[in-house]
């Protein structure tokens, strides 16, 4: 199976279901889509992520009712600098969906998923634990994988892998 | 750093409760798990699960290798179900690359995937039965459990990190006489698993400590993001072999277990159930293994085979780039799902186009699992603490990482 080039234009992917559902609900919101190796990458503006979940959530005919995995990815040097990555999972459906919400370096802050899935919770933690992203309105927002006093955070791309000596 | 909050004890809330802090070394935890359950005389009010002494960075360390140099780390985040956690990494990589996998190899993969599958189970039984007081089924599981590991230990080299699964294929042919050695495993197995069932499933004192005993309702569950058998205990039909077909499983015809109980009982049908269902799936792969390489056609990306290597210059040249400056991989990002023995594994790797991937992602089953916990406990007894744990099947160093 040869790689085909991925669609990167919203006008062109607009009758897929997910995204005509999120156009329909707020156009504004959306920043990007993109259909690449079989799979939907949405870029969802920050503050309107919890919205665009329960809308996917409690629409009848896609029923995204699972969250599947939250994680990061870190763009240093480029800004704007992570980008938090949401897997959802219509278990009706059976079928996937990747949300992503662009942060920049200096305020990487982004609305916690833990009233609508309370499952968000460890992920977020993870990841705020690991990049240094901040999620409002989390019941809990301590580290889980490194010690509380831990200088720094790992998996960001300008931390050292061998870590500071 | 300024945003940084202390540990939140768990401060008692009125003068009736305490704190008692259980683990990380506490024989049922299964790792180095800690929880800090507050506590209402015998009853549970709240419970913290705390994490972490396990992680060893192995997401960072995947960022500084070689693509094929990640297979091996892989096995070390959960070390009883090395094979799935290979080639869920295996299967993402390929997915960017753009690989076909020959059938051989995809039903070998299958096949070593279920005898995973059979191994981690019996480990979850024998130890859950052994925390819960049962000591007999614990070496009856670890008798067959033996026999799966020598089977692995034939085909990779290796007992438990077996590394087998390489980007492209497997590492090598299975060798002379594996698969009827594997038959002779599988034609044996059941009246094994009905063993186990004769101790357990009747047994008045197991359904005493299991029966009702830390309920999770299907609503809750699919909220607190749990996958695998401990969803499917709670009635929800979930199998990603079944409903995101990976490896060539829509092959194969089998049965997804589900009970509608959402207790530790339920729990343990279900992953009993799916001792059988990984026995017949291994048989269908055996009996139907078709001929053919085992490795993708891909000098750029699979080694060659050690005689080319030593008689064919272009494969020697193949050979020294991919071992020196890897193989770059197209730009992209994929997630990988697949049915791992405690649930959804799920890889996310990013590649920027070089040698090295940008980011690994484990979207590990254990870690979601956990969660569930606290509402598995709360409200029940102590001694329940270790049943429900028992019942998610968590790994530490899967769920750490």
């Amino acid at each position: 199976m040869a790689l085909e080039p991925a669609v990167t234009d919203i006008a062109q992917l607009k009758e897929r279901p997910e995204l005509a559902c999120l156009l329909a609900w707020n156009a504004g919101a959306i920043t990007g889509a993109k259909f690449d190796r079989n799979e939907l990458t949405l870029w969802v503006d920050r503050t309107s992520l919890r919205q665009a979940c329960l809308t996917l959530k409690n629409d009848p005919q896609l029923q995204y009712n699972a969250l599947s995995d939250i994680t990061c990815v870190d763009w240093y040097p480029n800004e704007p600098r992570f980008e938090v990555v949401y897997q959802l999972f219509s278990i009706p459906n059976k079928k996937y969906l990747r949300l992503k919400v662009k942060l920049s370096g200096d305020d990487a802050a982004v609305d916690s998923l833990v009233p609508t899935w309370p499952g968000a919770n460890f992920f977020e933690r993870e990841v705020f634990d690991l990049f240094g992203v901040r999620f409002d309105e989390h019941p809990n927002l301590t580290r889980i994988m490194m010690p509380e006093n831990w200088d720094g955070h790992p998996l960001r791309k300008d931390y050292p892998v061998e870590g500071y000596r | 750093m300024a945003h940084m909050t202390p540990t939140p004890v768990l401060d008692p809330s009125d003068d009736k409760t305490m704190i008692l802090n259980m683990g990380p070394q506490h024989p049922s935890t299964h790792g180095v798990l800690r929880l800090l359950l507050e506590i209402d005389g015998e009853t549970i009010v709240r419970v913290m699960p705390d994490i972490g002494y396990l992680h060893t960075g192995i997401e960072k360390t995947c960022e500084a290798k070689f693509y094929q140099q990640v297979v091996p780390l892989t096995d070390r985040i959960d070390y009883l179900c090395p094979m799935t956690n290979n080639l869920a990494y295996c299967l993402a990589v390929e997915k960017l690359l753009g690989l076909e996998i020959p059938p051989r190899a995809q039903w070998i993969r299958v096949m070593l995937n279920e005898l995973t599958r059979i191994n981690s189970h019996l480990v979850w039984l024998g130890t859950h039965a052994l925390d819960i007081g049962a000591m007999t089924v614990f070496l009856y599981c670890f008798r067959e459990r033996e026999d799966v590991l020598r089977l692995f230990e034939a085909v990779a080299g290796q007992r438990m990190m077996t590394s087998y699964f390489r980007i492209g294929g497997l590492a090598l042919e299975p060798p002379l006489g594996f698969f009827e050695r594997v038959k002779d495993f599988l034609d044996r197995f059941p009246e094994r698993i009905d063993e186990y069932e004769n101790l357990l499933t009747q047994n008045p004192i197991w359904i005493k400590r299991t029966k009702g005993v830390a309920y999770l309702s299907p609503e809750d569950a699919i909220a607190l993001c749990a996958t695998g058998p401990t969803l499917r205990g709670s009635g929800v039909d979930v199998d990603l072999r079944r409903d995101q077909p990976y490896s060539g499983y829509e092959n194969f015809r089998f049965n997804v277990p589900v009970s509608k109980d959402g207790d530790v009982y339920a729990r343990y049908l279900v992953r009993v159930a799916e001792l059988r269902e990984s026995q017949k799936i291994a048989q269908q792969a055996l009996e139907g293994v078709p001929e053919g390489p085992v490795k993708a056609d891909a000098p750029h990306v699979v080694l060659p085979d050690r005689e080319k290597m030593k008689t064919q210059m272009e494969a020697l040249i193949y050979h020294f780039k991919i071992v020196t400056e890897g193989f770059t991989v197209p730009p992209g990002e994929v997630y990988v799902p697949i049915e791992s023995p405690r649930g959804e594994m799920g890889y996310y790797v990013v590649s920027n186009g070089t040698a090295k991937p940008y980011r690994v992602h484990m979207r590990s089953p254990s870690f979601a699992n956990l969660q569930s916990l606290r509402k598995m406990c709360e409200g029940n007894l102590i001694a329940d603490v270790v049943a429900a744990i028992g019942s998610i099947d968590i790994v530490l160093g899967d769920c750490d990482r």
